[in-house]
């Protein structure tokens, strides 16, 4: 796994639109050595060889490979088995690939409006003249720098049923104790919950710089205008913030869609496969069952439904502001 | 009456980010009966879940090995990396466009697709349980290349020039006369790898199986899953606390510089 991943894809979308404008020919390329003479640097070569034959070893060849396996059933030490079709086919069919999928939505429809609505609220009242704004910003942020491995055992802790502080919290105001981890309707919100709170700190941060960016101008004259506070919020600030609302969406998106180490440790994907997600199911394809070609072709089929998804909101989100 | 409800919002707000790790450093110092419970003052210290973490699972190793993996990794995302930013921004040559479409291109693969085959190749290169299928497959970012070259963009182009016509080679400009100027590049490259390796769970997972050359996350993620720690949850949460506790000590000092780094690779552009 190539490091900072997560964050690798945080440039996604920047990536999308500057390579659209390359395509597309609209960007003046930048040609930083122009005022030098014509002569080659042949030392570029030398810098850049290490990265190509990288890329192309570790990138290339599994990415070629990927497209072999999946026409293949294949354990690794038998050899490979040519099967067409059959990988799809059986995924086509697999309910359990079809849970995966629902599951992992019905997580992005808790998280990402909850991460929103928490991230935007608490970024907005960060931004105003406070004091210690530096310490709030640090612990809101804390658990996104926290390993998920900590993030989950300790949730654990606190969903447990009889002794867990949320259920103990939610008898002293009146209301019964939940099955959090146990009972097939709250598994996936249980995580869903858990993953807000360590990663909603980055998106607090990823608003504030948003909202510092806002030229406070516009809010002077909408003042002038009478333009209530609402009015601004929902004017001003959300059009304005739309740059990073598409961030946040792709982020939360790619990371409902990544979700491996929350069900793995709580739940091992129960109860009744109600948190089972893509790559637990990938790697269960792949570990307990050795069959590489089909976990190759889930996560084809996986990458694929991101790709599609984070395009598609990239286009919903843009032009819902114009 | 508004500031105090404002106030009263983040207050609350930071009780409920920061409770969670006061209970647990807490808890691992509560005797097992004590653990269910809001209090985050042991009335009892004991050390017996430590003392039982040390005894079952060689966490002190799988601290080296995280360390050597993260450092040797994030090592070479800053030299490789700056390198082809350097080349990319700074030199001229046949295909330099090709090779920053390349670098874009790969930055949108999602990595589920080649999880599987990458694996495989681990299998078969014998890799799998060594230290190399941690290292080698992740010493290269594209990140870090498009994250470099914007940077090495703003330098000013007569400096460059002027090391030029003293004599200087690529080699040195880059490293004695770029490198001092591109601390802040440098530093969010550092912060991302360094974090992104250490954090990682899924890939150690799948090609390291001895317990000698486990990384800390994994190690603890067994232990958790594995039942070693005899469902005694102060034990699973002393392991965890262990875990956490570098990072939370380097947070405390690098927290403003970590905040910003992570803050800025998310929005640049």
């Amino acid at each position: 796994m190539q490091p900072g991943r997560a964050n690798r894809f945080s440039t996604l979308s920047k990536a999308v639109a500057a390579l659209r404008t390359r395509l597309h020919g609209h960007a003046k390329v930048l040609r930083p050595n122009d005022s030098l003479t014509d002569n080659t640097d042949r030392v570029g070569y030398l810098m850049v060889l290490p990265y190509i034959l990288h890329i192309a070893v570790f990138l290339g060849y599994p990415l070629a490979f990927a497209f072999v396996l999946i026409f293949h059933r294949w354990n690794i030490y038998t050899p490979m088995k040519w099967v067409g079709l059959g990988n799809i086919r059986l995924l086509l069919s697999d309910p359990l690939v079809w849970r995966a999928l629902g599951n992992t939505l019905y997580f992005l429809l808790i998280h990402i409006p909850l991460q929103l609505v928490i991230a935007l609220g608490l970024a907005q009242l960060l931004n105003q003249k406070i004091r210690g704004r530096a310490f709030f910003r640090a612990s809101y942020f804390l658990p996104f720098v926290i390993s998920g491995v900590v993030v989950t055992i300790l949730w654990q802790q606190l969903y447990a049923v009889e002794t867990g502080i949320i259920n103990v919290l939610l008898q002293l105001v009146g209301l019964p104790k939940i099955g959090w981890l146990t009972d097939r309707r709250f598994a996936m919100p249980a995580i869903a919950i858990m993953a807000t709170w360590k990663n909603v700190g980055l998106y607090i941060v990823l608003f504030l710089v948003g909202l510092q960016a806002i030229p406070s101008h516009l809010y002077e004259a909408a003042e002038l205008d009478g333009a209530s506070g609402w009015q601004q919020f929902r004017l001003i600030t959300i059009p304005m913030l739309n740059p990073t609302i598409m961030l946040v969406l792709v982020l939360s998106t790619i990371g409902g869609f990544s979700l491996f180490i929350e069900p793995y440790v709580m739940t091992g994907g129960g109860p009744a496969n109600s948190t089972l997600s893509g790559i637990l199911y990938l790697y269960k394809q792949a570990f307990f069952f050795s069959k590489m070609g089909y976990a190759t072709t889930i996560g084809f089929f996986w990458a694929t439904i991101i790709f599609i998804v984070v395009l598609f909101q990239r286009r919903f989100v843009e032009t819902e502001a114009m | 009456m508004r500031r105090f409800l404002l106030y009263a919002i983040l207050i609350i707000g930071a009780i409920i980010f920061l409770y969670p790790f006061l209970w647990m450093l807490a808890a691992t110092f509560k005797p097992e009966i004590e653990i269910a419970g809001f209090s985050i003052i042991p009335r009892q210290i004991t050390l017996e879940s430590y003392r039982l973490v040390f005894r079952k699972i060689p966490i002190t190793r799988g601290f080296i090995n995280s360390l050597f993996v993260a450092m040797v990794v994030t090592a070479s995302v800053i030299v490789f990396g700056s390198m082809v930013g350097y080349a990319l921004s700074r030199l001229r040559f046949r295909g330099r466009e090709m090779i920053f479409t390349l670098a874009l291109v790969t930055m949108m693969i999602p990595a589920q697709l080649t999880l599987i085959p990458l694996y495989t190749m681990m299998v078969k290169f014998g890799w799998v349980n060594s230290y190399l299928a941690l290292i080698v497959p992740a010493m290269m970012s594209s990140y870090a290349v498009l994250l470099f070259r914007q940077f090495f963009l703003s330098i000013p182009q007569s400096l460059i020039e002027a090391a030029r016509l003293d004599g200087c080679s690529d080699w040195r400009i880059l490293f004695t006369i770029v490198y001092p100027l591109s601390k802040p590049a440098i530093m969010t490259v550092a912060v991302l790898t360094f974090m992104g390796v250490w954090n990682d769970v899924l890939w150690p997972l799948m090609v390291i199986r001895d317990p000698k050359l486990m990384t800390m996350p994994l190690m603890v993620t067994l232990f958790a899953v594995g039942g070693q720690a005899e469902a005694r949850l102060g034990v699973q949460l002393a392991a965890a606390m262990l875990l956490a506790l570098p990072v939370i000590v380097a947070y405390i000092f690098l927290q403003r510089y970590l905040i910003e780094s992570i803050a800025s690779s998310g929005m640049k552009g």
